[in-house]
């Protein structure tokens, strides 16, 4: 997708006075919130867990290399493939490969960030072979030509009324006067369209959410069932994946499953968690005849022994952005990026560099909700002051706030100047907020009485009344 | 050892550090921290060498002078037992914040932890340090309370103000839907992000006028100054008060954005 992460302010004004959007991003607000909080209320060890998460991520990134050397040798022993991809292009490139090598028209997707990530779908049109996305949310964003508002629940930004509205416009084979008023309706619409693409499909492509070390395994959970489908019905299965996806041991991802999908939808586990191990073996009733791993880095080995190394404990919950009053308020498509939300704003200017998503960083009020609920206990807005700091050091910061900045800080920095002009200024200022003791417009305040009024000071800074109080009690003392 | 007891072995002489927004735009809320305080049993004095705690600069990621104003401040306020602070946000920076800006300086990150350690969040100190558990004020209001981000997340304050505010007479308290979510302040973000700032703040003002409580209080001022402002922008009569005002029983002052009844 293009990348208009700098728009995001322009984007976001626009979202705010978007109808349906607003009305669609009212379910984020309410549904994911409360069905994780409930479902962490019932686990007592759900915060022992978290910190169990994170130590095994940890573990893992200080000794990534060996674990990924590991997971290489069982997916070799198992019958599969390996292929490492340093960028997104040679990720393209080696997936294209596979799927001319097996002759495909149309390959099956299974939902993966990854695949949008290296705009997959995009350069497989473009090479003749069409990609059919089977995950609901994912299928109905195809058939609209957009990209996922959210990185689990991708068509979160519409309504059930424009779904059907694309169904009818693109299911033309399906009875006109056909009811489509209720989800389950669409759904199983979707189901009887999708079923007969997994049968013609040549390839089945998917992400992971796990690569285990130990078994050379690839997990991904879904709540439909398209995963399995996408990935035994065809004749090649690729699993595209980043590098830190990595876990030691079947029990480490056990131990993270059960935060998983606790963090993201409130489940206990999603309603399917399906383990690949290399391609059909001969007593196997089913499978695919190939079983390739395409390994991507697009960024992350660079991320490794910075401040922003945490960042690849993410498991892809979603809690943080479900969690977010900034993504409430405009949703995902407004970060103009792959990734939206708090993670987006860490890890986007990881992979696409600064420069091209400095706003991201700096859309946050700082609340902290998203490292309250992060899973992996990612310190998101550390991470984000961290990338403010890179900006602030190059001088990408906007000339008028960091000359603004620079102005007040030059006061702050002198507390006998700052007094002087606080006890001069202040005063004036509480004069002119009149009777009313506000003012419904100031210059230079435009950013603030654009939409609040701004509340008039008392008058004497307190510093100022403080001194006055206590000379006077000194007099009366003496 | 009984309050008063320990009040004659020494009274613990207190820093309070009134944050820039007390300081310029509302003075009174230093003087109800101060009486807060002294109630409380300590000794309170106000440094003259303070200005701000360097959040603007430290959230811009300009850490060169976040540092030369954490060094001002560890310099001003080092000397006293305690040091307090009548905002959540102000008081996690110096207490969560300032020793990381010091990392691989060995003498001013010992120094600036050992402050660290002595600085407290106004409403939390009374209670979890001081022991307070009834400021002895009074007030005939409906009163609603916002809890503030970073208070709330950084400094686990929640129960400590309402727990204050169940003991002062007259006073009820009203629950808001979701009171710990984001006003929206966000410090700069309200006017580098204007527009999504307001929707945040518009769902907050939603949420407190459906607690029907005629008073709203908070322990932050950035947080308070922002949610009056849009309460008085769509013609509110909710009263809007820092919560030490309330605790203090220092209520003659017109409220924040308001002329008063």
């Amino acid at each position: 997708m293009e990348l208009t992460a700098n728009k995001f302010k322009a984007n976001a004004s626009k979202a705010l006075v978007d109808a349906q959007l607003q009305k669609a991003l009212g379910n984020v607000e309410k549904g994911f919130i409360a069905k994780r909080q409930k479902a962490a209320d019932a686990l007592p060890e759900f915060d022992a867990l978290r910190d169990n998460a994170r130590d095994i991520k940890n573990h893992v990134l200080a000794h990534l290399d060996l674990y990924l050397e590991e997971y290489e040798r069982k997916v070799l022993a198992a019958g599969g493939h390996v292929h490492w991809a340093e960028t997104a292009e040679d990720a393209r490139r080696i997936v294209l490969d596979i799927c001319k090598k097996a002759g495909a028209r149309t390959v099956t997707k299974g939902k993966s960030m990854i695949t949008e990530e290296i705009a997959l779908n995009d350069h497989l049109s473009a090479n003749g072979i069409e990609p059919v996305e089977t995950d609901l949310g994912e299928y109905i964003i195809q058939l609209r030509g957009e990209h996922p508002s959210h990185i689990i629940a991708p068509a979160v930004h519409l309504n059930k009324e424009q779904v059907e509205g694309d169904f009818r416009r693109v299911h033309t084979h399906l009875p006109e006067g056909r009811d489509l008023s209720e989800p389950v309706s669409l759904l199983s619409e979707a189901r009887e369209v999708l079923r007969q693409r997994y049968f013609a499909a040549d390839v089945g492509i998917t992400g992971a959410n796990f690569l285990i070390a130990e078994t050379g395994t690839s997990v991904i959970v879904t709540n439909e069932g398209n995963g399995d489908l996408t990935q035994t019905l065809g004749k090649v299965h690729v699993v595209v994946a980043s590098i830190e996806k990595i876990v030691p041991t079947l029990e480490d991802t056990s131990q993270i499953l059960r935060v998983l999908a606790r963090s993201a939808t409130g489940q206990d586990m999603s309603v399917y968690t399906t383990f690949s191990t290399g391609p059909k073996r001969q007593e196997d009733p089913d499978g695919p005849d190939e079983y390739h791993v395409v390994l991507l880095d697009n960024g992350r080995s660079a991320m490794l022994g910075t401040e922003y190394q945490d960042m690849l404990r993410c498991i892809r919950c979603g809690a943080c952005m479900n969690h977010c009053p900034v993504y409430h308020a405009v949703g995902g498509h407004a970060y103009g990026s792959v990734y939206p939300g708090p993670m987006g704003a860490v890890l986007t200017p990881s992979l696409n560099g600064i420069d091209e998503t400095g706003q991201l960083p700096n859309a946050s009020t700082f609340c902290g909700r998203c490292e309250s609920v992060c899973p992996m206990r990612i310190p998101l807005p550390k991470m984000m002051r961290h990338w403010r700091e890179r900006e602030f050091e190059r001088n990408l910061t906007p000339a008028v706030a960091r000359y603004g900045l620079k102005a007040w800080a030059f006061f702050a920095k002198r507390p006998k100047l700052y007094r002087l002009a606080a006890s001069f200024g202040m005063p004036l200022l509480s004069l002119f907020g009149g009777t009313s003791r506000r003012f419904h417009s100031l210059p230079l305040a435009g950013g603030w009485t654009r939409h609040r009024d701004l509340p008039a000071p008392e008058g004497r800074t307190f510093l100022q009344a403080w001194a006055q109080r206590e000379a006077l009690k000194q007099e009366a003392g003496q | 050892m009984t309050s008063s007891e320990a009040k004659a072995v020494r009274q613990p002489r207190v820093g309070l550090f009134a944050t820039c927004l007390v300081d310029l735009f509302r003075p009174s809320v230093g003087f109800a921290s101060v009486k807060l305080l002294q109630d409380a049993g300590c000794e309170v004095h106000v440094p003259v060498a303070q200005t701000c705690c360097g959040q603007p600069a430290y959230n811009t990621g300009d850490r060169a002078d976040t540092r030369e104003i954490a060094e001002q401040v560890i310099e001003a306020f080092e000397g006293f037992d305690f040091i307090v602070a009548p905002s959540g946000s102000c008081a996690s920076m110096l207490k969560k914040h300032y020793p990381g800006l010091f990392a691989g300086d060995a003498a001013w990150e010992e120094r600036s932890k050992a402050f660290s350690g002595k600085c407290h969040e106004l409403i939390s100190f009374l209670t979890d340090v001081m022991m307070v558990r009834d400021t002895g004020a009074a007030l005939e209001a409906k009163v609603t309370y916002h809890d503030s981000c970073s208070g709330l997340r950084e400094l686990g304050i929640k129960d400590q103000p309402r727990k204050l505010l169940s003991n002062v007479s007259g006073v009820e308290v009203r629950e808001m839907t979701d009171s710990d979510v984001c006003c929206g302040f966000g410090g700069t973000f309200c006017v580098k992000y204007s527009d999504i700032s307001n929707a945040i703040v518009t769902k907050k003002v939603g949420n407190i006028d459906t607690s029907g409580a005629d008073m709203l209080l908070a322990g932050d001022l950035g947080c308070l100054m922002n949610m009056a402002g849009k309460l008085k922008r769509q013609g509110s009569d909710v009263e809007v008060r820092h919560v030490a005002e309330v605790l203090a029983g220092m209520t003659s002052q017109p409220p924040i954005a308001g002329s008063g009844k």
